[in-house]
Order: structure tokens, then C-alpha cells, then sequence
């Protein structure tokens, strides 16, 4: 018997019994729908996490204070006093692949310029932080060397303060601000960075040279962070073990000892995300797949009614001459033609979901050409799995018994 | 003497059911010839209904020969069995077994679609031609639901002659009709006879009988009787003396 009688049997029969037909498709359709859009929420969701993160640097390494013992006590990582400049210049000797690398001393407090306020966070750095930081300046300038030297009272302003202290057309280079009562002259503006993936406001800050703060707002000689860049994304792992290395020797922490510091990098941070989404995506993956079984085994419960319904043609067809093995062929390729038909009906749907899901929630949601695969073979699979059972209590029905049938 | 289509010899069935050991057949010899209209009677539980089975090939005899257009098909499988049945043989049953939501033409296409050496376009010329053999040329589009009991059975006929075989087997063909239906229906095979075609028909009406020219009795398992009909009465004529009540099934 050929494989296009075959279809041409299986399809008759489909076609004579439309309702049921649908009704059984209906139940692959959602599940693989489901499936579709689920992963799609998913993966928008984990590669809108790895935009976001690489958007703060992906080759940025950060170092802060651990926390250690002192004379018996736990001390909280913010009251340490272990990171230093000389820290600092260790690494740039010592670290071949981290290309740039700046300190980092913040504090909180007012901000006020003529009758305005606002509550902002200063970051003392040098220079090279914008650029490992991916912080562009919209107006104005970085300052320089020199003024980090002299402990200059100059600064530039993110986005979030410009609106919050000057007026809309206001052009503040060249203003002078205070914060903490010590006056601070305006040399530029930070482009707009929007929220961060953790819901942070990355335009409410305001920089400054390292030493100002250091000196003139906190009078201290430590380092709240240290924020380095490797020389590449891949080298990532490699200088952070230089940092490391470097940083046990400068704080002469003999082997066995814990760290007195915290090295992270971005690359990690990303990684982590990235496995957490995954977990996700498994998750709602495995919620969606749960509803294609159940839409399988309706196939399989349609597949035995329509076995027993049909007995009668089954008798006849077998009293003409068709072997058990076309019987069995064509009940398969009809369980399998609805799981398909159900399935490619599905991915149709499913991919109309995500979009509108995308579009009405806001969501990020991107389709994978590998699920629409995926469920195309899970579908396949399905058909002949859930199928294979009724088809073969087809196929071994007795032709005098099956023919006589009521 | 024409050539043999049909030779069994000592043919035994037997069905266990439970303990009890059943023999539906009990050394069964019999020979049809080519051309034969034989008709096959007896009460229920004779046997008559296991010997067209065997002779249907849809069973296999217990033991004993059966030799089928001089063949031995007594130890066939499955499969074998399936493709004889396809080539050789054309069943009409009592209930037509049409499928239903299916059109006639489709109907009657069904035994060839199982023949994969046929091309489609063979395969449409073949049914068209059963059907108008039976008469139905213009119903090929019509459904079962739309056909009257005659129309239907005769359906059915189109679909055992279209594969050209060897032998027809009917199983109280007209069992399920009125008895003018039934004596157009007998007027049928009457004439697919005439034209060559060997004829086994099942029934345990003597009426009906009277059509065949040879009828064989079993009863409990052996044949009791076998007599060539001394005058075969023609169908057409008979349809004569009865009374037209409705005239929508006349040939």
C-alpha cells in the first residue's frame, strides 16, 4: 500500500468526522501555543536581562570591602577600611589585562541649587570610570587629572538631578551647586541612562573627582570600591584572578586566609541572570509541555472512541484486503496528521500570543526558530506515541467479529 | 465441467469457548465451478456462517484443504489472506457496511485503494464502471444516507465486483430488504452470473434459493443436502407477480 492512499484514507476519515477532528486538535493547538509563547516570554525576558546588564559594561569588574574578623568581631563590609588608593596602583602595575581601572568614594546627601533640592548619591572616581562604567557625557566635560590632584570642587550631573534642580531650559555647565554645603561648579552633563534591570534610577548621581570627596565631604583615606575593565569580554575571569592575586599580596593575606575583599565581575553577574531566566524558562516551558500531554492524550482517548466507533469499517476494510499493517498506518497517520495540523495551527497561534502579550503587557518576547522546531517534532512525536496504542488494537481486531460489530 | 474455483476437502473448524471445545465444521467437501450460482443454507448455529468465513479467507480452517482458484489458502496468514481477499474475492454482507459520509464512487473505490500496482485515474474508470454495472451511474455522488436499501446494497455490489474477482460471497445479502428489493437485488446477481461471475450466496430463505442453481444445506456442522435446482426461477419474472406498492427502486 502507498504512503499517498494512505494520506488520502486518513484525510477521508478526518474529513468525515470534522467536529471531532477539530475538538481533538483543539487540545495540541493550546498546548503548543502555550509552549510557544511561554518560551518566547522567557527568553525576551532573559535576553532583555543580558541588554540591560552588558548596557553597564560587560568587561566591568568591581571589587568591594569584605567582610572579616577584628579582634573577635564580624564586621559589615561598609564599615571596612581595607581598600586603598595604593590598592589601586597595584593593580595597574600588576594586572596586564585590566586596561583601565578607577576608585570609587560615595556618600549621600542634598544637593541645592538656587530654591531647589534634591537628594542624590555623589560618586568620587577618576576620569576613566565614564568609560568603564559606559557613562557618556551629554554636555560639557570630564574633569581632569589635574583637578583630581587638586581636589577640585567640580562635577558633573546625571540626568535625574539636572531635572530636579534646574529649570527645563536651564543650561547648567557652568553653574555652581552645592552638596553637603560645599560648593561644586557644574562642568557637565551625563547622558540619560534609564533604570537599570533592577529598577534603579542610573541618572541620580552626581561625580566628582576621588579626592574631593575623599577630602573635602568625608575626610577619609579608603576606598568605598575599586571599578576596573578588562582588556576584553573573554579576559574577563582571567583579570579578575589577577585582582585577586594582586589584592591578597597588597594585604599581605597569607594562604588559607579568607579574603578581606570581594572581587565581581560582570561577565558572573550576567551568567547568573542568565541561569535564573533559564530556570524561568524551564519553568513555564514545563507548565506549557504539561498542556501539550494532556493535549496528547486526548488524542489518544479520541483515537480508542474512534477505534471502537469505527469497528465495523475497520471489518470491511480488512474483508477487502487491507493487511493489519494498513489499518495500523492508518490510524497512526491520523493521529499524526491532527497533532501536526494541530501543532503548525499552534505555533501560528502561539507566535499571534506572544505578540500580542508584547505589545498589550510590555513585555519583552522574542519567538525561537529552535521552539517552533521543537514542538514540530514534540507534535510529530506525540501523534505517534498517543496514537500507536488505539492504532494497534486496530489493526488486531478480528475481520469476522469487527465486520458483525453493533 | 468448468474449471474449479472452489476445493475443499475435509475441511474441520473448531472454537474453544472456555473449556468446551466447539466444532463448527466437521469434515466439510465441497467443490464449486466456475460460473455457479450455489446458494448456502441452514439454521443458525449449522455452520454456514464459519464455511463463508473459511471461504471468504477472513478464517483459516482448523484442519483440511481449501484450494481457492488452485490455490491452497488453508495456511496462509494474515497478510496473504488479506491480499487473496483483495485480488480474488468480493463480499457483499446483509447490513451493506457502507461507510458512511462517503459517496458511492469513494464506496466502491475502497478494495482498490488497497491495491497499490493501480493508478488513481484506474482506479475512478473501475468504480465508475461497477456502478454503472449495478445500475447507479447516477447516484456515484450520492451518499448512503441519501440511498434507499436497495440503492445501497446494490452499492455494495459495485464494491465487490470492481476488483474484477474471482468469486462473489454474499451474506444474506437480501436480509435486511423487502422482498421486492430483495428479488431485484436477486435479478442482480442474476445477471453479473450470466455474465460469468461465480456466485456463493448465503441465506436461509428457500425463496431466495430458488434464484441459485445449486443450494447446499448444513446442519450442525456437516452438509445435509446438496440438489441442483431442477428450474431456476428468472428474478425479473418473478418480480412480476408481485404487486407494485412503490415504484422508486425498479430496475
Amino acid at each position: 500500500m502507498n504512503y499517498i492512499n494512505l494520506m488520502r484514507i486518513a484525510i477521508r476519515a478526518l474529513k468525515r468526522n470534522k467536529t471531532r477532528t477539530f475538538l481533538t486538535m483543539l487540545g495540541i493547538l493550546i498546548g503548543v501555543a502555550s509552549v510557544i509563547a511561554m518560551l518566547a516570554i522567557g527568553q525576551g525576558s532573559k535576553a532583555s536581562i543580558q541588554t540591560q546588564l552588558s548596557s553597564m559594561g560587560t568587561n566591568m569588574i568591581f571589587v568591594m570591602p569584605g567582610s572579616m574578623f577584628r579582634g573577635g568581631v564580624q564586621m559589615g563590609p561598609s564599615n571596612m577600611q581595607s581598600l586603598k588608593m595604593t590598592d589601586l596602583e597595584a593593580i595597574e602595575k600588576n594586572c596586564p589585562d585590566v586596561t583601565m581601572v578607577s576608585p570609587e568614594v560615595r556618600t549621600s546627601g542634598q544637593s541645592i541649587y538656587s530654591n531647589k533640592n534634591w537628594p542624590t548619591t555623589i560618586y568620587g572616581v577618576t576620569p576613566q570610570y565614564l568609560d568603564i562604567r559606559k557613562i557618556t557625557i551629554e554636555t560639557g566635560r570630564i574633569f581632569t587629572e589635574r583637578e583630581v590632584k587638586n581636589s577640585a570642587k567640580v562635577c558633573l550631573i546625571g540626568k535625574t538631578v539636572k531635572d530636579n534642580l534646574f529649570a527645563n531650559n536651564q543650561d547648567p555647565v557652568g553653574t555652581v551647586i552645592r552638596f553637603k554645603n560645599i560648593p561644586f561648579k557644574v562642568i557637565g552633563v551625563l547622558a540619560e541612562k534609564g533604570q537599570s534591570g533592577f529598577g534603579q534610577d542610573q541618572d541620580d548621581l552626581i561625580v566628582a573627582p576621588y579626592t574631593t570627596v575623599q577630602k573635602r565631604i568625608l575626610a577619609i583615606t579608603w576606598l568605598n570600591a575599586i571599578y576596573a575593565s578588562a582588556a576584553s569580554e573573554e579576559l574577563g575571569s582571567k583579570a579578575q584572578t589577577e585582582i585577586e592575586q594582586t589584592l591578597r599580596e597588597q594585604h599581605k593575606i597569607k594562604a588559607g586566609e579568607e579574603d578581606d575583599f570581594t572581587v565581581r565581575s560582570q561577565t558572573e553577574l550576567v551568567n547568573t541572570f542568565s541561569s535564573v531566566s533559564n530556570v524561568l524558562t524551564a519553568l513555564l516551558g514545563a507548565i506549557a509541555g504539561i498542556s501539550l500531554l494532556v493535549g496528547g492524550i486526548g488524542i489518544m482517548n479520541i483515537m480508542f472512541v474512534s477505534v471502537t466507533e469505527r469497528t465495523r469499517e475497520i471489518g470491511l476494510r480488512m474483508s477487502v484486503g487491507a493487511r493489519s499493517r494498513d489499518i495500523m498506518m492508518q490510524f497512526l497517520v491520523e493521529s499524526v496528521l491532527i497533532s501536526i495540523i494541530g501543532g503548525i495551527i499552534g505555533i501560528i497561534f502561539g507566535m499571534g500570543a506572544s505578540a500580542l502579550i508584547s505589545s498589550i503587557m510590555g513585555w519583552p518576547v522574542m519567538v525561537m526558530p529552535q521552539s517552533v522546531v521543537l514542538s514540530f517534532v514534540v507534535c510529530t512525536f506525540i501523534g505517534v506515541f498517543f496514537g500507536w496504542y488505539p492504532a494497534r488494537k486496530a489493526a488486531e481486531l478480528d475481520p469476522i467479529e469487527a465486520i458483525r460489530y453493533e | 465441467m468448468g474449471k474449479k474455483i472452489i476445493e475443499v476437502k475435509q475441511v474441520r473448524k473448531d472454537y474453544h469457548v472456555g473449556e468446551v471445545v466447539v466444532h463448527a465444521l466437521r469434515g466439510i467437501n465441497l467443490e464449486i465451478e466456475e460460473g455457479e450460482f450455489v446458494a448456502i443454507m441452514g439454521a443458525s448455529g449449522s455452520g454456514k456462517s464459519t464455511m463463508l468465513n473459511i471461504l471468504g479467507c477472513l478464517d483459516t480452517p482448523t484442519s483440511g484443504e481449501y484450494y481457492l482458484d488452485g490455490t491452497s489458502v488453508a495456511s496462509m496468514n494474515r497478510n496473504q489472506l488479506a491480499g487473496i481477499r483483495n485480488r480474488k474475492l468480493g463480499f457483499v454482507f446483509q447490513a451493506y457496511n457502507l461507510l458512511p459520509r462517503t459517496t458511492a464512487l469513494e464506496n466502491v473505490e475502497l478494495p482498490l485503494m488497497y491495491n497499490a500496482s493501480l493508478h488513481s485515474k484506474d482506479r475512478k474508470k473501475m468504480a465508475i464502471a461497477a456502478l454503472e454495472a449495478v445500475g447507479l451511474a447516477d447516484r456515484m455522488d450520492h451518499m448512503p444516507s441519501q440511498l434507499s436499501g436497495g440503492q445501497q446494497q446494490r452499492v455494495a455490489i459495485a464494491r465487490a465486483l470492481v476488483n474484477n474477482p474471482i468469486l462473489i460471497l454474499a451474506d444474506e445479502a437480501t436480509g435486511n430488504l423487502d422482498t421486492r428489493t430483495s428479488f431485484e437485488i436477486m435479478a442482480l446477481f442474476q445477471d453479473l452470473n450470466r455474465q460469468g461471475k461465480t456466485i456463493v450466496f448465503v441465506t436461509h430463505e428457500p425463496d431466495i434459493a430458488n434464484f441459485t442453481s445449486r443450494r447446499i444445506v448444513f446442519r450442525d456442522g456437516l452438509i445435509r443436502s446438496e440438489e441442483r435446482t431442477a428450474s431456476v426461477v428468472d428474478a425479473r419474472e418473478a418480480l412480476k407477480t408481485i404487486p407494485v406498492l412503490n415504484n422508486h427502486d425498479a430496475l
